[in-house]
């Protein structure tokens, strides 16, 4: 909760206006059986008309005053629920946007992207309830306590019975509903989680036709949880009645307090009085209400302001160096001194002791099986992880000495998973620039990436819509633009993770020879798994298990390193292994 | 009052509670008694009021106090009787609404699987997804709550209506004359906050889709160090959603001071007319009380109805979007009398065969080839050539736009899709496994398939061994997505869920281009033995997977262009010819 606190002081100024206008409705709305008390006990008996006259015009002043008011909280208390929620929402994004692989890995994207909606959302929600019952509440109690104290402090010590009884029967209510109302939103989980699965998965469900199983695992959880909403709402819809029954038996225990004074003679109070003190209970209860209202959304409202702040108090591991370095002289270097590293809570490291030199000009290509870590070690070049131990040099200045931007600006690099953004092919490829790139140097980038024809083949040429991931590309496609991006960077250094998997041969190979021509002086790093992709690497690092166990060229490779030659041997017939 | 744009929507949402007519008809009648006891509950207050009066003078006999007695009791018991009957009214409603939402959900899950394939393929899934959950589960909570509190607020209004003029017509008139002015208002504001509540959905999902992409892309967002880019793009619609937003609620809280305002504005008039008529002495005071209690009563009831026409509106379209995708056009229905061939063989014949993703654009012209039993058939081509599509085809993903695809001489739209597709081992690029055990999602294939045959698929596919590796083994369960294994693995896992089924016809799309190499040469071997007697259709990059296939397909823009075994091909030179040679060019050249 503290979060949201922090997030109301930025409106401090409106949260007073909005406390002022609150008491202001608030006092006009219980003024006005005071009113009536005045025109029962005085004017009436008094047959007094101007009086009645006079009351009434003081009446409507209230009443005016109260839909004054009523418009300035409304105003006020939707601009600072919508505003702590629109300055939250872009917090988390900004601190997201920062976070490091490894804290994103650990909340998981599709958690976050929850916590920047959904929870904000629910903070939100809670806070302009809040800010209108939650604000009310305390004033009418105490108005109502002091009014009625005010009026007669016997008949007001019904309240000593009667607010105790409610609050037990508000525990109790609470106590079932908030564990239960916990459960439910796991079973929402699963219901989610299930209808995402079936959108991802039709062409599987369809194919082994297994429709019927599909649907009976979705009835399952729709009944669990049919159940249990039901559950709970015949639960909290128990509150309501029970909050009656009390007040029809406070009403009646004042009125047979009021008759038995009278008969003992102890205080008589006057008809005005009675009723008076009756409305004001009435307050107190309605503010008790509210509260519980409140309360009842408290623990929902918690657990998102909770999940909102482990975001926005998570400790980004990745930082800027705190002094600097860059080496303007030196460009393209690229040097590996004993790197291992293991993943946050992992017993074995990923990659062990992994050593080499890349020099500009020079393509080293890293192959071997799934999951030996190949990923891993390209990752640790724009420190996208950090190594536990040794050291990653970029021209010869360590990798965390340099401000995070600078180090990057160094390197273009080609994820494995072809992402791109909504907007158009240009705007994707001007993504990749160091700085605003020129038409030229994206068309030029395009033409590299062999990606010109399609590209000028669709109607609007660049300027073709990208839909989100963009799915209107297929798999082949999105590679080459995504190369196109890292070209248009004109990075020192090339990563290319695994980026030619969904590339025919032929485009393959001629992709890879516009690049060489255009990466001349650039350090590449390539990652793949086909050996045609690599044949001619100036260095082969072969990885098993996150070790080397081979280095050298294609032809010294094929003579020393049996893992390597079983590769190529899988991939490669006869002839072309002695070609 | 304009309660909603669209009748229909609001007839369709209530067709649905329809079907528990029985509870609801029960649940007004309760209703009703307990209103009417609501009603009478001040009368009697009231009564007693008048009672005490006396009392208090200290002129009032043993039958004024026990009349006093009497009424305070009564008023104690219409309360008592008017919330177990509400309460048990409302169990019905909680009831009623809550088995129409999981019809309701029941019905969207039947949708997802009779929705055409074309429909997965063009629509974001995002927006899917927020129709089927969000929108679904504001229906669900506030369902009930609509429901019973326009019933109660009906019975309450209609009563208290009848008390007021009961004890004084004049009273009622300047109790309720603020009313339709009230009415008025709130109605401009509802119609004015729905549009900005419209408004503020829209951009909500827009923020949804901006942070989904960029949550999803961080690594290239961090990678090209365009955070602030991006953030700069997020502020905008975050901006956006925030104007909308303050403008709908604060429209919406308006509704307080609208209500509250009539309401003592009406209370107000009361007092000083009801003052005037006591003082004439044609009302007692306890009456006046009860009146101002009507009202009340009256006025709460208006409001709760007003409060929740937000609520309702946001039901309302959320109902609408959820009967838009209900609505959606399904796929073509299954044949009237299925037929299935006698003898399954594995014979697949293209008979001009025509298809478009598009009804104006043709993808595919006219495809002519019969493929024999047994037969393994290479497809390549370059990348967009419709590859895919060729698979859409046969596995009646799509329907073909003219001609016919036959296996075993039957029109496969003559098969249910099920038997259809039962016919099929399928491999695909994307490797879909559901949260679960490795064994539910192996016996994915066959359902009915027993452990053993679950292990032993999973050992020709070469998953066996890493699968033993995990913790729990066969029982370790995925999560979504299955991210908690490596892609190869999730490759592995599916290609024996395919191999279990044992089908007479294997489809493989791209396979094995995301396994390492040599858990790829383990796979062909099992992919080969797998295939032995039966039709297999393999789409490779690798051309060295599929050389030695019966017949390959050299396919480019949506068209089979050369059709022969690789030998045959080559001595063509065209296509193939040169996408074969382009793997080795670099030696060549060097």
């Amino acid at each position: 909760m503290s979060v949201i606190f922090k997030e109301i002081k930025e409106f401090k100024k409106q949260l007073i206006f909005l406390i002022l206008s609150v008491i202001g409705s608030t006092l006009c709305i219980m003024l006005l059986p005071t009113r009536l008390q005045k025109l029962i006990d005085y004017s009436i008996p008094g047959k007094d008309v101007g009086s009645v006259w006079l009351t009434t015009g003081t009446m409507l002043i209230l009443v005016t005053g109260l839909i004054l008011c009523g418009i300035v909280t409304a105003k006020l208390s939707s601009l600072i629920a919508m505003g702590v929620g629109r300055n939250m929402r872009a917090k988390m994004f900004n601190k997201v946007q920062g976070l490091s692989r490894e804290e994103i890995d650990k909340f998981t994207a599709s958690s976050l992207i929850t916590r920047t909606n959904g929870d904000i959302n629910q903070v939100q929600t809670f806070l302009s309830l809040c800010l209108n019952l939650a604000l009310v509440a305390p004033i009418m109690a105490i108005v109502g306590v002091a009014l009625s104290v005010h009026t007669s402090p016997s008949l007001s010590a019904v309240l000593l019975v009667s607010v105790p009884i409610l609050a037990v029967i508000v525990i109790a209510i609470g106590k079932i509903a908030i564990p239960l109302s916990a459960r439910i939103q796991r079973k929402l989980d699963n219901i989610n989680l299930i209808i995402r699965e079936k959108l991802t998965g039709t062409r599987v469900i369809r194919a082994f036709g297994t429709t019927a199983f599909e649907e009976k695992r979705f009835d399952t959880v729709n009944v669990d949880y049919t159940r249990m909403n039901k559950k709970l709402q015949n639960i909290t819809a128990l509150f309501l009645p029970a909050i009656y029954v009390v007040v029809a038996a406070t009403i009646g225990a004042i009125m047979f307090v009021a008759f038995k004074e009278t008969q003992n003679t102890a205080e008589v109070h006057t008809t005005g009085e009675i009723m008076a003190v009756i409305q004001y209970i009435m307050f107190i209860l309605i503010a008790v209400v509210c509260l519980t209202i409140v309360f009842l959304m408290l623990p929902r409202a918690a657990t998102s302001a909770n999940r909102a702040k482990e975001v926005l108090e998570s400790e980004n591991l990745i930082k800027d160096a705190s002094e600097a370095r860059n080496n303007e002289d030196s460009k393209g270097y690229l040097e590996f001194k004993n790197v291992t590293f293991r993943y946050a809570g992992a017993d074995v490291p990923a990659i062990k002791n992994i050593s080499f030199k890349a020099a500009p000009g020079e393509t080293t290509a890293i192959i071997g099986g799934t999951g030996t870590g190949k990923s891993t070690i390209i990752n640790l070049i724009p420190r996208l992880y950090d190594v536990t131990e040794g050291q990653v040099l970029v021209d010869g200045i360590d990798v965390r000495d340099y401000k995070l931007d600078v180090l990057r600006s160094k390197i273009g690099f080609v994820p494995q998973k072809a992402i791109l953004f909504k907007g158009t092919i240009d705007s994707n490829i001007a993504f990749g620039g160091n700085d605003m790139p020129t038409e030229d140097q994206i068309e030029e980038a395009v033409i590299t990436a062999q990606s010109y024809d399609f590209v000028t083949e669709k109607k609007d040429g660049f300027n073709t819509a990208v839909s989100q991931g963009g799915s209107n590309f297929s798999g082949g496609q999105k590679q080459r633009l995504c190369i196109a991006r890292a070209i248009v960077r004109e990075p020192e250094i090339y990563v290319f993770d695994d980026s030619f998997s969904a590339l025919d041969f032929k485009t393959d190979k001629t992709l890879r020879k516009a690049l060489k021509e255009k990466t001349k002086d650039a350090t590449t790093v390539i990652v793949a798994q086909r050996i045609n992709t690599i044949m001619e690497a100036d260095r082969i690092l072969v990885i098993e298990q996150g070790e080397v166990v081979g280095m050298g060229t294609h032809k010294e490779l094929l003579d020393t390193c049996r893992i390597y030659r079983e590769i190529a041997k899988s991939q490669l017939s006869e002839e072309e292994l002695n070609r | 009052m304009k309660k909603t744009k669209n009748p229909s929507t609001l007839g369709r949402l209530l067709s649905y509670i329809g079907k528990y007519k029985g509870s609801m008809i029960i649940s007004v009648l309760l209703v009703f008694i307990a209103s009417v006891a609501f009603a009478s509950a001040p009368l009697f207050l009231g009564f007693s009021i008048n009672n005490l009066g006396d009392i208090l003078k200290g002129n009032a006999g043993e039958e004024v106090v026990g009349g006093f007695l009497i009424f305070l009791l009564t008023m104690i018991i219409c309360y008592v009787v008017y919330s177990i009957l509400s309460y048990i009214g409302n169990l019905l409603v909680i009831s009623a609404t809550q088995k129409a939402v999981y019809d309701l959900r029941t019905a969207i899950d039947k949708k997802l699987s009779s929705l055409p394939l074309n429909y997965y393929d063009t629509t974001t899934y995002g927006d899917v997804l927020a129709r089927l959950t969000n929108d679904v589960e504001t229906i669900s909570v506030s369902a009930q709550e609509c429901v019973f509190e326009v019933i109660k607020a009906v019975f309450t209004m209609i009563i208290m209506f009848i008390m007021m003029i009961g004890i004084s017509g004049w009273l009622t008139l300047f109790g309720l004359i603020s009313v339709p002015v009230m009415l008025i208002v709130a109605g401009k504001i509802t119609a004015k906050s729905s549009v900005c509540f419209d408004k503020q959905m829209e951009k909500t999902g827009e923020l949804n889709g901006y942070v989904e992409e960029y949550y999803s892309g961080h690594d290239v967002v961090t990678l090209f160090g365009k955070e602030e880019q991006v953030d700069e793009g997020f502020g905008k619609i975050n901006e956006d959603l925030f104007k909308a937003s303050n403008d709908g609620n604060f429209l919406a809280a308006l509704m307080t001071p609208a209500s509250q305002g009539s309401e003592y504005l009406g209370y107000t008039l009361v007092c000083c007319v009801g003052a005037l008529i006591s003082i004439a002495g044609a009302l007692s005071i306890g009456m006046i009380q009860a009146f101002t209690q009507y009202l009340t009563n009256f006025a709460t009831a208006i409001s709760s109805v007003m409060q929740l026409m937000p609520q309702m509106q946001m039901t309302l379209s959320a109902a609408k979007r959820v009967f838009e995708f209900l609505d959606e056009t399904e796929e073509v229905p299954e044949a009237e009398n299925p037929k299935f061939p006698e003898k399954l063989e594995g014979k697949v014949e293209f008979d001009h065969v025509k298809f478009g993703y598009l009804p104006h654009q043709t993808l595919m012209h006219d495809l002519n080839e019969v493929i024999q039993p047994g037969q393994k058939v290479g497809v390549v081509g370059p990348t967009g050539a419709g590859k895919t599509t060729l698979i859409n085809l046969i596995m009646r993903f799509y329907d073909v736009t003219g001609g016919a695809i036959r296996i075993d001489g039957v029109d496969i739209r003559d098969m249910k899709r099920e038997d259809l597709r039962n016919i099929f081992g399928m491999v695909l690029q994307d490797t879909w496994l559901y949260s679960g055990t490795i064994m539910d999602n192996i016996r994915y294939g066959k359902l009915d398939a027993t452990e053993e045959e679950v292990i032993a698929a999973a050992k020709a596919a070469c998953a066996d061994k890493f699968i033993e590796t995990l913790p729990g083994g066969y029982n370790f369960i995925l999560t979504e997505g299955a991210g908690n294994i490596a892609q190869g693995q999730r490759q592995l896992i599916t290609i024996a869920r395919a191999m279990l089924n044992n089908p007479p016809i294997m489809l493989l799309d791209e396979a094995t281009s995301s396994v390492d190499t040599r858990t790829e040469a383990l796979i062909q071997t099992a992919i080969v033995n797998m295939m032995k007697g039966k039709t297999a259709f393999v789409i490779a990059h690798r051309l060295s997977t599929i050389k030695d296939s019966d017949k390959i397909l050299y396919m480019e823009k949506g068209d089979v262009l050369e059709v022969g075994t690789h030998d045959e091909l080559m001595a063509l030179d065209g296509g193939y010819a040169k996408l074969y040679n382009s793997q080795f060019a670099d030696k060549q050249e060097n």
